[in-house]
Order: structure tokens, then sequence, then C-alpha cells
């Protein structure tokens, strides 16, 4: 254990400790909205896109990391053009998942470096994050905050009955494409922390968690981002504390976030309903 | 039942001459239709008539494609504060992260970009809307483990919140057993012999709704007629919107419309459907 706090002093355990804390935050915030708006789909395609961007960023700029985030803006894109009625959006996202995989795998076979810059969008890798990169994760993140908070009622509104928002006022259309577009940023920068394939676990799994302890949309968010940073940073600070195992980080992330969705179920189940004096009797 | 109809002032809702249509298909034509404070209206007719775009028109969701509409003195506009909205019945997920005093709340505040919290004001309203309609005692639960009638209550709440003159509710019974009809009717009626909120309600239950309506819009392919129920729900009037004959039987109180060769038990809700394609 005290490997781990050893580690700290150094500076790419410090970047790392703070890119999965920026990760974390935003990543916390977006997710109760994924959970309430059922776009489980659309983070999983995005995630898995992100990998496709980050192959041809690499290929084509040798950085995978701007490659994502401009492929990310470009996938919510096409995820909000070719699913515009309600029912049509998973089906877009798999449509538009099935090729762009397909064009990573195809990107990959004229890539030529080290083969660890692939796995590393896969599987995630805090390690190797530069001060530039937790930069752009910082900035990233601030937007994805203001954005988020200042939309935050209309975009409730619009997720939880649209037909009322719209007919209220509410620019429904918007906020969706606007909301995509901050998970799209969202998720590629996880898919740094992560990787791809382990995104939902920072992107859904906290919100999922939360909602079993509060049904307060303010709250719900801010458990949310409480299990998210939790996750997180525990993880990486566990991956510190196992260095010589060699298990990476992402792994921990997401072991960390399943334990705490387990003990949010248990503590439900055993905690007597709340909130709900007289059932049913009035109606 | 004392009227509580006020016909001195202007009407609340004044539709003239008004036709709208969608591609090529009328929907409706040439409707005249002045609905007063305090009224209770009801929107009849078969699926595919109409009913729920004529409450679009209303919320300014929908054009009309000739004549003219009016809510309140004014052009209807998305967002309005004078129109409250209950839409067809969609019943939240159990799992939604929404307690009912937050629904309720959006109805005041949730078109407001910036903090992502309730001002104090809309709280304390929230919480005297929702004692208001007797939802009290769960509005602190997660709306989605709520009874269809519970939350419809709570959608009330909501739309009430911008203290409209108007209140369309579409469907607002379905799904709900007799006491909780009779439930959301009486608050209904509450509301507009309290405040003078006129009702326009699109519905498929004819007989729940005698006791409280003041008058009936009945649409079919492309006509219309209004009046009182006695007025329209005749066999005659309704041979004549259908153009086909249409019996209307009174059995113990209750109204049954039979027609189209389809059996009572079928039709007696809203008259002959497969007419209506």
């Amino acid at each position: 254990m005290s490997d781990m706090w050893l580690m700290l002093h150094y500076s790419f355990a410090q970047h790392a400790l703070l890119a999965a804390t920026l990760i974390a935050l935003t990543c916390g915030l977006v997710a109760p909205f994924v959970v309430m708006r059922d776009m489980a789909f659309a983070v999983h395609g995005t995630a898995e896109l992100s990998f496709t961007s980050a192959v041809a960023g690499l290929l084509i700029a040798g950085d995978a990391v701007r490659g994502a985030l401009v492929g990310s803006l470009v996938i919510a894109t096409a995820f909000a053009l070719l699913g515009r009625r309600p029912r049509e959006g998973n089906t877009a996202i798999g449509v538009v998942l099935a090729f762009g995989l397909g064009l990573g795998v195809f990107l990959l076979s004229f890539y030529n470096g080290f083969a660890s810059a692939a796995t590393n969008i896969l599987f995630g890798s805090l390690v190797t994050a530069s001060t530039g990169d937790v930069l752009v994760l910082g900035g990233l993140a601030l937007i994805v905050v203001v954005v988020m908070v200042v939309i935050f009622r209309p975009l409730l509104f619009a997720s939880v009955d649209s037909a009322v928002a719209s007919a209220r006022g509410v620019p429904v259309n918007a906020l969706s494409l606007v909301f995509l577009v901050l998970l799209a940023l969202t998720v590629t920068e996880a898919a740094q922390v992560v990787g791809t394939l382990l995104v939902l676990s920072l992107a859904i799994t906290p919100a999922a968690s939360a909602r079993r302890w509060t049904a307060d949309p303010l709250k719900f968010v801010a458990v949310s981002v409480a299990f998210a940073l939790i996750a997180a940073d525990g993880g990486f600070l566990l991956s510190l504390a196992l260095s010589d195992t060699d298990i990476k980080a992402s792994v921990l992330i997401a072991f960390v976030s399943f334990a705490i969705y387990l003990v949010s179920v248990v503590a439900e189940r055993l905690r007597p309903e709340t909130g709900r004096q007289v059932s049913g009797a009035v109606a | 039942m004392t009227s509580v109809i006020d016909t001195e002032t202007a009407p609340l809702v004044d539709f003239r001459g008004a036709t709208l249509s969608i591609g090529d298909r009328t929907l409706w034509a040439g409707l005249d239709l002045s609905i007063a404070r305090g009224e209770f209206v009801a929107i009849l007719g078969p699926n595919g008539a109409g009913k729920t775009t004529l409450l679009k028109a209303l919320l300014g969701l929908m054009r009309l494609s000739a004549g003219s509409v009016t809510v309140a003195g004014k052009h209807p506009s998305r967002g309005s504060a004078d129109v409250g909205y209950v839409p067809q019945q969609k019943i939240f997920d159990p799992d939604l992260g929404l307690r009912g005093r937050d629904l309720v709340a959006l109805g005041a505040d949730g078109h407001r970009f910036g903090v992502p919290w309730s001002k104090r004001a809309v709280r304390q309203a929230a919480d005297e809307v929702i004692q208001a309609v007797g939802a009290h005692a769960y509005a602190d639960a997660p709306i989605g483990k709520l009874s269809g009638g519970e939350q419809q209550r709570l959608r009330i709440a909501q739309a009430l919140m911008s203290d409209p003159q108007v209140l369309l509710c579409d469907e607002p019974l379905t799904s709900l057993d007799l006491r909780h009809q009779e439930g959301v009717l009486d608050l209904l009626d509450r509301r507009r012999r309290d405040c003078g909120t006129a009702i326009v309600m699109v519905t498929h239950e004819i007989n729940p709704i005698l006791p409280f309506v003041d008058r009936i819009v009945y649409l079919v392919g492309g006509k219309w007629a209004v009046g009182t129920p006695d007025e329209v729900l005749t066999t005659e009037r309704l041979s004549q919107l259908y153009g086909s004959p249409v019996d209307v039987l009174r059995v113990r109180g209750r109204v049954i419309v039979v027609g189209g060769g389809e059996s009572p038990e079928l039709s007696h809700h809203c008259g002959p459907e497969t007419l209506s394609a």
C-alpha cells in the first residue's frame, strides 16, 4: 500500500489521477440522462466508433486522442441525421456501427507503428496521459459541465416527457442534438481512460447505481458523479497498489463501478420503501 | 348542477371557418367553435378524425390550412402560459429518476435554461397544486412506481402550474378504472368551477363524461357537429355525419352508439370506427 502513495509523487501518476477525475466528472454528469433517454446503445456505438476515429487519427496525424475527438463529432452528427424519428435511433446506430468498426479494422491494417497504440485504444491507458492530454481533457470537462448545467431543466423536461416539453416551448430536437454531441465528447474522453470496451462502466453504471438511492433528479446526478469519481479514482489507486500484478487500471475501474452497483441494488432491497406513506389510497 | 359558463366575456377558444389538411387529406373543414370561460367541451369521433390534431392546433404545434383560431384572444403559440396540456397517457418507466413533485415543477420552469434547480417560489407553487389535486400522499415517490390514476393526477397538476385559462386533455381517462375516471373528471370539473378554466378533452369514453360536459364536438371524416350531448348524440345527427345508418341507443342512462355493422360491445365508445378510414 505504501507503494501507492510513493507512486503518486511521480508526475505520470498525478496526470493519470487528474485525467481519471476529469473523465469521471463528465461521465457521472451525463450518465443519468443516458439512462433516462435510454441511450445505452448510443454510448456503446460512440465508444466503439471512437476506435475507428482514433485509428484514423493515429494514421493521419499520429495522434489517437485528437482523431477520436474529431471523429466523435462526426459520429454524433451521423446518429442525429440518420435517426431523426425516435424509433429509428437504435437502428441507425447499428448501421453506422457496423460500417464504422469495419472501417476501423481496415485502417488498422495500414498502421505500422507500435501495436500497443492499438490496444491502448481498446482497453485504455491512463498512465500515458501527458500534460497536453490532461489540458485537453480539462477543457472538454469544462465545456460539458457548463453546458449541462445551463440546459439541465429543459433537457430533463425533454427527456421525461417530450410531448409536453415541446408544447411548453422547449426546443426538443435541438436539445437532442446538443446532448448527443456532449455525449460523444464525454464517451470519447472516457475511452481514453477505461478504453473503448469498458466505457459503459463509467457512462452508465454510476447512474444505474445512483438511481437505487434516490429519485430526486438533482441528487440522482450528484450521486452519479460521486460514484463515477469513486470508481475512476478508486480503480486507478488500486492499480497503483497492485502495480506488481500488471492488472490494467481500466479493468479495476470497471470492477469498482460494478461493485458499487451491486451494493446499491442490495441496499435498495434492504431499505423500506420511502416517500410513499399512503399506498394508492387517493387517486 | 348550476352553470358556470361565462358567455359575457370573450370566448377563450375561437375557431372560425377553420380547416386543417395534412397532405391532400382534410381532417376537418370550416369548423366554427367558440368555447367560453368555464366551459367543458369533449371532442369525440373515430380514430384518425383529427381530434388530437385539433388540440395541436390550439397548442400552436399545427397550423390551420384555412380559417382562423384564437386562444385567450391570441394566436396559438408554443409555450403559451394560457394553455395547459395533458398529453395522451404514456406510462412512465418504473425506473425513471423523477418524483411526482419534480414532474409538476417542470410545468412552471421546465423550459428555462440556467440553474438546474427550481426556485423556492416554484417549489411552493408545486406543493400547493399537488395539495389541490390530492396527490400529496405520493408526490415524493418515484413517478414510475405510481398507478395510472396517480400519474394522471400529477400530469394534470403539471399542466395547471402555468395557471392556464384553457386546459387541453388528450384521452385522460384511457386505462383508468371507473373510480379513477371519476376522480379525474371531478378534478377537472372543480378546476373550471373554481377558476373558470375552459376544459377541452379528447376522449373515447362517452358515458363517464356525460354528467360533466356542456357540449360535444363530434368529428367524422372531414365533417363535424357541435352541440349539447342531447343535440349531437342522436340517430339522425350521427347518421348524417357518418353518411351511413348509425343508431344511438339510450339504455339505463347510458348512451350506446351502434353502426357500421359493428356489435354494440365494440362500438359503445365512439361509434363505427371502420367508417372513418
